[in-house]
Protein backbone atom coordinates (compact mmCIF):
# COMPACT_ATOMS: atom_id res chain seq x y z
CA UNK A 1 0.00 0.00 0.00
CA UNK A 2 1.43 3.35 -1.08
CA UNK A 3 0.25 6.40 0.86
CA UNK A 4 -0.08 9.56 -1.21
CA UNK A 5 -1.18 13.01 -0.03
CA UNK A 6 -2.35 15.75 -2.37
CA UNK A 7 -1.30 17.90 -4.19
CA UNK A 8 -0.16 15.46 -6.84
CA UNK A 9 3.28 16.84 -7.60
CA UNK A 10 5.40 15.65 -10.50
CA UNK A 11 7.59 13.59 -8.13
CA UNK A 12 4.55 11.79 -6.77
CA UNK A 13 3.07 10.93 -10.19
CA UNK A 14 6.45 9.72 -11.41
CA UNK A 15 6.63 7.30 -8.49
CA UNK A 16 3.35 5.58 -9.37
CA UNK A 17 3.17 2.49 -11.60
CA UNK A 18 0.14 0.77 -13.13
CA UNK A 19 -1.17 -1.77 -10.64
CA UNK A 20 -0.02 0.07 -7.50
CA UNK A 21 -2.53 -0.02 -4.65
CA UNK A 22 -2.69 3.48 -3.17
CA UNK A 23 -4.31 5.12 -0.15
CA UNK A 24 -5.08 8.73 -1.03
CA UNK A 25 -5.34 11.50 1.53
CA UNK A 26 -6.12 15.13 0.81
CA UNK A 27 -8.28 17.20 -1.52
CA UNK A 28 -10.33 15.88 -4.42
CA UNK A 29 -12.69 17.80 -6.71
CA UNK A 30 -15.79 15.99 -7.93
CA UNK A 31 -17.14 16.39 -11.44
CA UNK A 32 -18.85 14.30 -14.09
CA UNK A 33 -20.87 14.76 -17.29
CA UNK A 34 -22.75 18.02 -16.76
CA UNK A 35 -20.02 19.54 -14.60
CA UNK A 36 -17.37 18.90 -17.24
CA UNK A 37 -19.58 20.51 -19.86
CA UNK A 38 -19.86 23.56 -17.60
CA UNK A 39 -16.11 23.75 -17.16
CA UNK A 40 -15.62 23.69 -20.93
CA UNK A 41 -18.18 26.49 -21.31
CA UNK A 42 -16.33 28.57 -18.72
CA UNK A 43 -12.99 27.97 -20.43
CA UNK A 44 -14.48 28.84 -23.83
CA UNK A 45 -15.66 32.14 -22.37
CA UNK A 46 -12.17 32.83 -21.05
CA UNK A 47 -13.30 32.42 -17.44
CA UNK A 48 -11.26 30.92 -14.62
CA UNK A 49 -12.24 27.48 -13.39
CA UNK A 50 -13.80 27.53 -9.89
CA UNK A 51 -10.81 25.70 -8.39
CA UNK A 52 -7.05 25.59 -8.80
CA UNK A 53 -6.59 22.77 -11.30
CA UNK A 54 -2.81 22.50 -11.17
CA UNK A 55 -1.60 19.33 -9.44
CA UNK A 56 -5.22 18.54 -8.57
CA UNK A 57 -7.23 15.32 -8.70
CA UNK A 58 -10.75 15.08 -10.11
CA UNK A 59 -13.02 12.29 -8.83
CA UNK A 60 -15.74 11.27 -11.25
CA UNK A 61 -18.70 10.83 -8.91
CA UNK A 62 -22.31 11.88 -8.42
CA UNK A 63 -23.02 11.08 -4.77
CA UNK A 64 -26.41 10.18 -3.34
CA UNK A 65 -27.79 12.79 -0.87
CA UNK A 66 -26.25 12.89 2.60
CA UNK A 67 -28.35 11.67 5.52
CA UNK A 68 -28.68 13.92 8.58
CA UNK A 69 -25.34 14.09 10.31
CA UNK A 70 -23.43 12.46 7.45
CA UNK A 71 -20.76 14.25 5.43
CA UNK A 72 -21.87 12.81 2.11
CA UNK A 73 -24.09 10.07 0.73
CA UNK A 74 -22.80 6.97 -0.99
CA UNK A 75 -20.01 8.01 -3.32
CA UNK A 76 -18.53 5.39 -5.62
CA UNK A 77 -16.97 6.24 -9.00
CA UNK A 78 -18.92 6.75 -12.21
CA UNK A 79 -17.75 5.45 -15.59
CA UNK A 80 -14.92 7.67 -16.83
CA UNK A 81 -15.18 7.34 -20.63
CA UNK A 82 -18.07 9.80 -20.72
CA UNK A 83 -15.63 12.53 -19.63
CA UNK A 84 -12.98 11.56 -22.21
CA UNK A 85 -13.81 14.27 -24.72
CA UNK A 86 -13.26 16.97 -22.07
CA UNK A 87 -10.20 15.52 -20.40
CA UNK A 88 -7.19 16.41 -22.58
CA UNK A 89 -8.03 20.09 -22.20
CA UNK A 90 -8.03 19.78 -18.41
CA UNK A 91 -4.79 17.78 -18.47
CA UNK A 92 -3.19 20.56 -20.53
CA UNK A 93 -4.19 22.97 -17.73
CA UNK A 94 -2.38 20.96 -15.08
CA UNK A 95 -4.82 18.29 -13.86
CA UNK A 96 -2.60 15.49 -12.55
CA UNK A 97 -4.95 12.76 -11.34
CA UNK A 98 -8.34 11.35 -12.19
CA UNK A 99 -10.30 8.79 -10.20
CA UNK A 100 -13.06 6.82 -11.87
CA UNK A 101 -13.67 3.43 -13.36
CA UNK A 102 -13.55 1.96 -16.84
CA UNK A 103 -11.68 2.47 -20.08
CA UNK A 104 -10.06 5.73 -21.22
CA UNK A 105 -9.69 6.67 -24.86
CA UNK A 106 -6.42 6.70 -26.83
CA UNK A 107 -6.56 10.50 -26.88
CA UNK A 108 -6.84 10.71 -23.09
CA UNK A 109 -3.99 8.24 -22.59
CA UNK A 110 -1.79 10.17 -25.04
CA UNK A 111 -2.54 13.38 -23.15
CA UNK A 112 -1.77 11.66 -19.83
CA UNK A 113 1.63 10.61 -21.16
CA UNK A 114 2.31 14.09 -22.56
CA UNK A 115 1.21 15.87 -19.36
CA UNK A 116 2.43 13.22 -16.91
CA UNK A 117 -0.88 12.44 -15.23
CA UNK A 118 -2.24 9.32 -13.56
CA UNK A 119 -5.61 7.56 -13.79
CA UNK A 120 -6.79 5.79 -10.64
CA UNK A 121 -9.60 3.25 -10.40
CA UNK A 122 -11.84 3.23 -7.34
CA UNK A 123 -14.09 0.21 -6.73
CA UNK A 124 -17.40 0.77 -8.45
CA UNK A 125 -20.27 -0.10 -6.14
CA UNK A 126 -18.23 0.13 -2.94
CA UNK A 127 -20.04 3.43 -2.53
CA UNK A 128 -20.87 3.24 1.16
CA UNK A 129 -17.35 2.07 2.00
CA UNK A 130 -15.82 4.94 0.02
CA UNK A 131 -18.15 7.44 1.70
CA UNK A 132 -16.57 6.49 5.03
CA UNK A 133 -13.23 7.83 3.73
CA UNK A 134 -14.72 11.24 2.90
CA UNK A 135 -14.27 13.48 5.92
CA UNK A 136 -15.67 16.71 4.49
CA UNK A 137 -17.59 17.81 1.43
CA UNK A 138 -18.41 21.31 0.23
CA UNK A 139 -20.18 22.43 -2.95
CA UNK A 140 -18.00 25.10 -4.53
CA UNK A 141 -19.71 25.54 -7.93
CA UNK A 142 -22.59 24.48 -10.18
CA UNK A 143 -24.89 23.84 -7.21
CA UNK A 144 -27.96 23.65 -9.46
CA UNK A 145 -26.55 20.47 -10.99
CA UNK A 146 -27.44 18.62 -7.77
CA UNK A 147 -25.46 15.35 -7.69
CA UNK A 148 -23.31 16.71 -10.52
CA UNK A 149 -22.25 19.86 -8.66
CA UNK A 150 -18.54 20.60 -8.22
CA UNK A 151 -17.62 19.50 -4.72
CA UNK A 152 -14.38 19.90 -2.82
CA UNK A 153 -13.78 16.75 -0.76
CA UNK A 154 -11.27 16.01 1.95
CA UNK A 155 -10.52 12.28 2.04
CA UNK A 156 -8.39 10.05 4.27
CA UNK A 157 -6.94 6.76 3.08
CA UNK A 158 -9.28 6.47 0.10
CA UNK A 159 -8.31 3.10 -1.49
CA UNK A 160 -7.59 3.35 -5.22
CA UNK A 161 -5.55 1.39 -7.75
CA UNK A 162 -3.34 2.96 -10.43
CA UNK A 163 -4.99 1.83 -13.67
CA UNK A 164 -2.94 3.91 -16.13
CA UNK A 165 0.39 5.48 -15.19
CA UNK A 166 2.39 8.28 -16.83
CA UNK A 167 4.00 5.82 -19.24
CA UNK A 168 0.59 4.70 -20.49
CA UNK A 169 0.80 1.22 -18.94
CA UNK A 170 -2.78 0.08 -18.48
CA UNK A 171 -3.86 -2.73 -16.15
CA UNK A 172 -7.18 -3.10 -17.97
CA UNK A 173 -5.08 -4.48 -20.84
CA UNK A 174 -2.20 -6.20 -19.08
CA UNK A 175 -4.01 -7.99 -16.24
CA UNK A 176 -6.82 -9.46 -18.35
CA UNK A 177 -4.21 -11.25 -20.49
CA UNK A 178 -2.81 -13.04 -17.42
CA UNK A 179 -6.18 -14.61 -16.60
CA UNK A 180 -7.65 -15.01 -20.08
CA UNK A 181 -8.18 -18.56 -21.33
CA UNK A 182 -8.59 -18.62 -25.11
CA UNK A 183 -11.42 -20.97 -26.12
CA UNK B 1 -77.45 -5.98 -19.82
CA UNK B 2 -74.63 -8.48 -20.20
CA UNK B 3 -72.72 -6.97 -17.25
CA UNK B 4 -75.50 -7.97 -14.83
CA UNK B 5 -74.92 -11.64 -15.60
CA UNK B 6 -71.49 -11.53 -13.95
CA UNK B 7 -71.02 -11.42 -10.19
CA UNK B 8 -68.91 -8.63 -8.85
CA UNK B 9 -68.11 -10.14 -5.45
CA UNK B 10 -64.75 -11.55 -6.43
CA UNK B 11 -63.48 -8.10 -7.43
CA UNK B 12 -60.92 -6.96 -4.90
CA UNK B 13 -60.37 -3.27 -4.32
CA UNK B 14 -56.77 -2.11 -3.85
CA UNK B 15 -56.33 1.48 -2.66
CA UNK B 16 -53.75 3.77 -4.23
CA UNK B 17 -52.40 4.66 -0.79
CA UNK B 18 -51.27 1.06 -0.27
CA UNK B 19 -49.50 1.10 -3.61
CA UNK B 20 -47.72 4.36 -2.80
CA UNK B 21 -46.50 3.17 0.59
CA UNK B 22 -45.41 -0.25 -0.70
CA UNK B 23 -43.44 1.31 -3.54
CA UNK B 24 -41.76 3.77 -1.17
CA UNK B 25 -40.68 0.87 1.04
CA UNK B 26 -39.36 -1.15 -1.92
CA UNK B 27 -37.25 1.70 -3.27
CA UNK B 28 -35.37 1.93 0.01
CA UNK B 29 -35.00 -1.81 0.65
CA UNK B 30 -33.69 -2.56 -2.81
CA UNK B 31 -31.05 0.14 -2.49
CA UNK B 32 -29.85 -0.53 1.07
CA UNK B 33 -29.71 -4.34 1.21
CA UNK B 34 -27.67 -6.60 -1.07
CA UNK B 35 -29.77 -9.67 -1.87
CA UNK B 36 -28.63 -13.02 -0.50
CA UNK B 37 -27.92 -14.58 -3.88
CA UNK B 38 -25.46 -11.79 -4.70
CA UNK B 39 -23.77 -11.97 -1.28
CA UNK B 40 -23.45 -15.71 -1.75
CA UNK B 41 -22.02 -15.20 -5.24
CA UNK B 42 -19.41 -12.73 -4.00
CA UNK B 43 -18.46 -14.97 -1.04
CA UNK B 44 -18.13 -18.04 -3.29
CA UNK B 45 -15.98 -16.00 -5.69
CA UNK B 46 -13.43 -15.46 -2.90
CA UNK B 47 -12.76 -19.21 -3.02
CA UNK B 48 -12.04 -19.31 -6.74
CA UNK B 49 -10.49 -15.89 -7.43
CA UNK B 50 -6.76 -16.07 -8.14
CA UNK B 51 -5.93 -12.38 -8.47
CA UNK B 52 -4.76 -10.62 -5.30
CA UNK B 53 -6.31 -7.34 -6.47
CA UNK B 54 -9.47 -9.26 -7.36
CA UNK B 55 -9.72 -10.69 -3.85
CA UNK B 56 -9.15 -7.23 -2.38
CA UNK B 57 -11.99 -5.87 -4.51
CA UNK B 58 -14.40 -8.70 -3.62
CA UNK B 59 -13.68 -8.08 0.07
CA UNK B 60 -14.38 -4.36 -0.40
CA UNK B 61 -17.72 -5.22 -2.00
CA UNK B 62 -18.73 -7.53 0.85
CA UNK B 63 -17.67 -4.93 3.42
CA UNK B 64 -19.64 -2.34 1.48
CA UNK B 65 -22.76 -4.54 1.64
CA UNK B 66 -22.44 -4.72 5.43
CA UNK B 67 -21.92 -0.97 5.84
CA UNK B 68 -24.83 -0.10 3.53
CA UNK B 69 -27.22 -2.48 5.27
CA UNK B 70 -26.19 -1.39 8.78
CA UNK B 71 -26.32 2.35 8.07
CA UNK B 72 -29.29 2.09 5.68
CA UNK B 73 -27.48 3.97 2.94
CA UNK B 74 -27.31 3.08 -0.75
CA UNK B 75 -25.06 0.18 -1.78
CA UNK B 76 -24.18 2.22 -4.85
CA UNK B 77 -24.57 5.97 -5.37
CA UNK B 78 -26.29 5.25 -8.68
CA UNK B 79 -29.65 4.36 -7.17
CA UNK B 80 -30.81 3.86 -10.72
CA UNK B 81 -33.67 4.52 -13.02
CA UNK B 82 -36.74 3.07 -11.27
CA UNK B 83 -37.86 0.00 -13.23
CA UNK B 84 -40.98 -1.93 -12.25
CA UNK B 85 -42.57 -5.15 -13.41
CA UNK B 86 -46.18 -5.12 -12.21
CA UNK B 87 -48.48 -8.12 -12.44
CA UNK B 88 -52.07 -7.04 -11.92
CA UNK B 89 -54.65 -9.69 -11.19
CA UNK B 90 -57.69 -9.41 -13.44
CA UNK B 91 -59.95 -9.21 -10.39
CA UNK B 92 -58.18 -6.20 -8.91
CA UNK B 93 -59.99 -2.89 -8.89
CA UNK B 94 -57.76 0.06 -8.19
CA UNK B 95 -59.44 2.62 -5.93
CA UNK B 96 -58.43 6.24 -5.59
CA UNK B 97 -58.32 7.02 -1.87
CA UNK B 98 -55.81 9.81 -2.50
CA UNK B 99 -58.06 12.50 -3.91
CA UNK B 100 -56.52 15.90 -3.30
CA UNK B 101 -53.04 14.55 -2.66
CA UNK B 102 -50.30 16.26 -4.63
CA UNK B 103 -49.31 14.42 -7.79
CA UNK B 104 -52.46 12.26 -7.84
CA UNK B 105 -54.66 13.87 -10.52
CA UNK B 106 -56.42 11.03 -12.31
CA UNK B 107 -56.01 8.39 -9.62
CA UNK B 108 -54.06 6.03 -11.86
CA UNK B 109 -51.77 3.17 -10.87
CA UNK B 110 -48.99 4.91 -12.77
CA UNK B 111 -49.38 8.07 -10.68
CA UNK B 112 -49.31 6.02 -7.48
CA UNK B 113 -46.14 4.16 -8.48
CA UNK B 114 -44.43 7.42 -9.41
CA UNK B 115 -45.52 9.00 -6.12
CA UNK B 116 -44.05 6.04 -4.25
CA UNK B 117 -40.79 6.54 -6.15
CA UNK B 118 -40.84 10.25 -5.43
CA UNK B 119 -41.30 9.69 -1.69
CA UNK B 120 -38.84 6.81 -1.44
CA UNK B 121 -36.08 8.61 -3.30
CA UNK B 122 -36.58 11.74 -1.20
CA UNK B 123 -37.12 10.23 2.25
CA UNK B 124 -34.61 7.45 1.62
CA UNK B 125 -31.75 9.76 0.62
CA UNK B 126 -31.54 8.12 -2.79
CA UNK B 127 -30.03 9.90 -5.78
CA UNK B 128 -32.26 11.70 -8.28
CA UNK B 129 -30.83 10.56 -11.57
CA UNK B 130 -33.53 11.22 -14.17
CA UNK B 131 -33.50 14.01 -16.77
CA UNK B 132 -36.62 15.33 -18.48
CA UNK B 133 -35.52 14.83 -22.08
CA UNK B 134 -32.66 12.91 -23.70
CA UNK B 135 -31.23 16.09 -25.22
CA UNK B 136 -32.44 18.92 -22.97
CA UNK B 137 -31.29 16.96 -19.90
CA UNK B 138 -32.75 18.92 -17.00
CA UNK B 139 -32.93 16.78 -13.85
CA UNK B 140 -36.55 16.07 -12.91
CA UNK B 141 -35.55 16.37 -9.26
CA UNK B 142 -37.49 13.36 -7.96
CA UNK B 143 -36.25 10.34 -9.94
CA UNK B 144 -39.53 10.09 -11.83
CA UNK B 145 -40.88 9.05 -14.21
CA UNK B 146 -40.38 5.38 -13.48
CA UNK B 147 -40.24 2.80 -16.27
CA UNK B 148 -43.17 0.46 -15.65
CA UNK B 149 -43.93 -2.83 -17.40
CA UNK B 150 -47.44 -4.17 -16.81
CA UNK B 151 -48.76 -7.69 -17.14
CA UNK B 152 -52.38 -8.61 -16.56
CA UNK B 153 -52.64 -12.02 -14.94
CA UNK B 154 -55.32 -14.07 -13.28
CA UNK B 155 -56.22 -13.53 -9.63
CA UNK B 156 -56.86 -10.64 -7.29
CA UNK B 157 -53.40 -9.55 -6.22
CA UNK B 158 -50.94 -6.95 -7.43
CA UNK B 159 -47.40 -8.35 -7.51
CA UNK B 160 -44.80 -5.61 -7.95
CA UNK B 161 -41.12 -6.07 -8.65
CA UNK B 162 -38.79 -3.09 -8.27
CA UNK B 163 -35.41 -3.34 -9.94
CA UNK B 164 -33.51 -0.03 -9.94
CA UNK B 165 -31.04 -0.02 -12.81
CA UNK B 166 -27.70 1.76 -12.72
CA UNK B 167 -26.44 3.04 -16.01
CA UNK B 168 -22.77 2.11 -15.91
CA UNK B 169 -23.84 -1.42 -16.74
CA UNK B 170 -26.97 -0.48 -18.67
CA UNK B 171 -24.83 1.47 -21.16
CA UNK B 172 -22.93 -1.70 -22.00
CA UNK B 173 -26.09 -3.60 -23.01
CA UNK B 174 -26.70 -4.63 -26.62
CA UNK B 175 -29.26 -6.24 -28.86
CA UNK B 176 -28.42 -8.33 -31.92
CA UNK B 177 -30.80 -9.54 -34.62
CA UNK B 178 -28.86 -12.63 -35.65
CA UNK B 179 -29.87 -15.11 -38.37
CA UNK B 180 -31.70 -18.32 -37.55
CA UNK B 181 -28.82 -20.14 -39.25
CA UNK B 182 -26.38 -18.57 -36.76
CA UNK B 183 -28.05 -20.75 -34.15
CA UNK B 184 -27.03 -21.28 -30.55
CA UNK B 185 -23.34 -20.79 -31.39
CA UNK B 186 -24.23 -17.41 -32.87
CA UNK B 187 -26.06 -16.47 -29.70
CA UNK B 188 -23.13 -17.55 -27.51
CA UNK B 189 -20.77 -15.49 -29.67
CA UNK B 190 -22.69 -12.23 -29.32
CA UNK B 191 -23.35 -12.73 -25.62
CA UNK B 192 -19.65 -13.25 -24.90
CA UNK B 193 -18.64 -10.38 -27.20
CA UNK B 194 -20.96 -8.06 -25.29
CA UNK B 195 -19.50 -9.10 -21.94
CA UNK B 196 -15.95 -8.76 -23.30
CA UNK B 197 -16.62 -5.28 -24.69
CA UNK B 198 -18.22 -4.18 -21.42
CA UNK B 199 -15.11 -5.01 -19.44
CA UNK B 200 -14.39 -2.67 -16.54
CA UNK B 201 -17.13 -0.21 -17.58
CA UNK B 202 -19.91 -2.43 -16.26
CA UNK B 203 -18.35 -2.81 -12.77
CA UNK B 204 -17.56 -6.51 -12.89
CA UNK B 205 -18.33 -8.97 -11.48
CA UNK B 206 -21.41 -8.64 -13.66
CA UNK B 207 -24.81 -10.24 -13.64
CA UNK B 208 -26.01 -10.74 -17.21
CA UNK B 209 -29.65 -10.97 -18.32
CA UNK B 210 -30.35 -12.42 -21.76
CA UNK B 211 -33.58 -12.51 -23.75
CA UNK B 212 -33.64 -14.71 -26.84
CA UNK B 213 -36.54 -14.74 -29.29
CA UNK B 214 -39.78 -12.77 -29.46
CA UNK B 215 -39.57 -9.49 -31.33
CA UNK B 216 -36.97 -6.71 -31.10
CA UNK B 217 -38.50 -5.12 -28.00
CA UNK B 218 -39.70 -8.38 -26.44
CA UNK B 219 -36.16 -9.76 -26.41
CA UNK B 220 -34.94 -6.65 -24.60
CA UNK B 221 -37.80 -6.81 -22.10
CA UNK B 222 -37.07 -10.48 -21.40
CA UNK B 223 -33.40 -9.67 -20.87
CA UNK B 224 -34.33 -7.11 -18.19
CA UNK B 225 -36.93 -9.45 -16.68
CA UNK B 226 -34.40 -12.25 -16.41
CA UNK B 227 -32.37 -10.05 -14.04
CA UNK B 228 -35.18 -10.43 -11.50
CA UNK B 229 -34.33 -14.09 -11.07
CA UNK B 230 -31.81 -14.89 -8.28
CA UNK B 231 -28.48 -15.96 -9.76
CA UNK B 232 -28.55 -19.23 -7.84
CA UNK B 233 -31.78 -20.25 -9.57
CA UNK B 234 -31.06 -21.62 -13.03
CA UNK B 235 -33.55 -21.84 -15.87
CA UNK B 236 -36.04 -24.67 -15.52
CA UNK B 237 -35.53 -25.56 -19.20
CA UNK B 238 -32.67 -28.04 -19.36
CA UNK B 239 -30.87 -26.82 -22.48
CA UNK B 240 -31.14 -23.22 -21.29
CA UNK B 241 -29.71 -24.15 -17.90
CA UNK B 242 -26.77 -25.82 -19.63
CA UNK B 243 -26.31 -22.75 -21.82
CA UNK B 244 -26.29 -20.51 -18.73
CA UNK B 245 -23.63 -22.68 -17.05
CA UNK B 246 -21.47 -22.85 -20.18
CA UNK B 247 -21.62 -19.10 -20.69
CA UNK B 248 -20.70 -18.38 -17.06
CA UNK B 249 -17.61 -20.59 -17.50
CA UNK B 250 -16.65 -18.96 -20.78
CA UNK B 251 -17.32 -15.44 -19.49
CA UNK B 252 -15.08 -16.07 -16.51
CA UNK B 253 -12.40 -17.36 -18.89
CA UNK B 254 -12.27 -13.90 -20.49
CA UNK B 255 -9.99 -12.90 -17.61
CA UNK B 256 -11.61 -9.49 -17.08
CA UNK B 257 -11.97 -10.04 -13.33
CA UNK B 258 -13.36 -7.80 -10.56
CA UNK B 259 -13.49 -4.18 -11.76
CA UNK B 260 -11.78 -5.30 -14.97
CA UNK B 261 -8.43 -5.47 -13.23
CA UNK B 262 -7.85 -9.10 -14.15
CA UNK B 263 -9.06 -12.27 -12.51
CA UNK B 264 -11.32 -15.31 -12.59
CA UNK B 265 -14.54 -13.58 -11.49
CA UNK B 266 -15.98 -11.66 -14.40
CA UNK B 267 -19.63 -12.69 -13.96
CA UNK B 268 -21.58 -13.87 -10.91
CA UNK B 269 -24.36 -15.32 -13.04
CA UNK B 270 -26.08 -15.31 -16.41
CA UNK B 271 -29.88 -15.65 -16.60
CA UNK B 272 -31.52 -16.49 -19.93
CA UNK B 273 -35.18 -16.38 -20.96
CA UNK B 274 -36.20 -17.77 -24.34
CA UNK B 275 -39.41 -17.08 -26.25
CA UNK B 276 -41.09 -18.13 -29.49
CA UNK B 277 -40.01 -15.96 -32.38
CA UNK B 278 -40.47 -15.30 -36.09
CA UNK B 279 -39.38 -17.84 -38.73
CA UNK B 280 -36.92 -15.27 -40.10
CA UNK B 281 -35.46 -14.05 -36.84
CA UNK B 282 -33.27 -14.78 -33.82
CA UNK B 283 -33.19 -11.66 -31.62
CA UNK B 284 -30.62 -11.83 -28.81
CA UNK B 285 -30.76 -9.07 -26.22
CA UNK B 286 -28.04 -8.81 -23.59
CA UNK B 287 -28.80 -6.59 -20.58
CA UNK B 288 -25.61 -6.15 -18.60
CA UNK B 289 -26.00 -5.58 -14.88
CA UNK B 290 -23.38 -5.35 -12.18
CA UNK B 291 -22.79 -6.83 -8.73
CA UNK B 292 -25.22 -4.18 -7.42
CA UNK B 293 -28.10 -5.95 -9.14
CA UNK B 294 -30.97 -4.86 -6.92
CA UNK B 295 -34.46 -6.23 -6.58
CA UNK B 296 -37.32 -5.91 -4.12
CA UNK B 297 -40.85 -7.23 -4.47
CA UNK B 298 -44.21 -6.98 -2.77
CA UNK B 299 -47.56 -8.68 -3.18
CA UNK B 300 -50.58 -6.54 -2.38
Amino acid sequence: MIKITTPLTIEKVQSLKAGDEVLLTGTLYTSRDAGHKRMMEQLDKGEQLPFNIEESIIYYVGPSPAKEGEVIGSAGPTTSYRMDSFTPRLLDLGLKGMIGKGYRSKEVIASMIKNKAVYFGAVGGAAALIANCIKSSKIIAYEELGPEALRKLYVEDFPVIVVIDILGDNIYETEKEKYRIVQ
Amino acid sequence: MIENQFQLDNIRPVPLSKIISSVEEMTKNANYYVNNDIKEGLTNALETEESKTGINILNQLLENATIAGDKQVPICQDTGIAVFFVEIGQNVHIVNDCKGIDNIHDGTLEEAINEGVRRGYQNGYLRKSIVNDPFDRVNTGDNTPAVIHYDIVSGDKIHMHFAPKGFGSENMSRIYMIKPSDGIEGAKKVILETIDAAGPNACPPMVVGVGIGGSFEKAALLAKKSLLRPINQPSHIEYVRELEEELVRKANNLGIGPQGMGGRTTVLGINIITHPTHIAGLPVAINISCHATRHAEVII
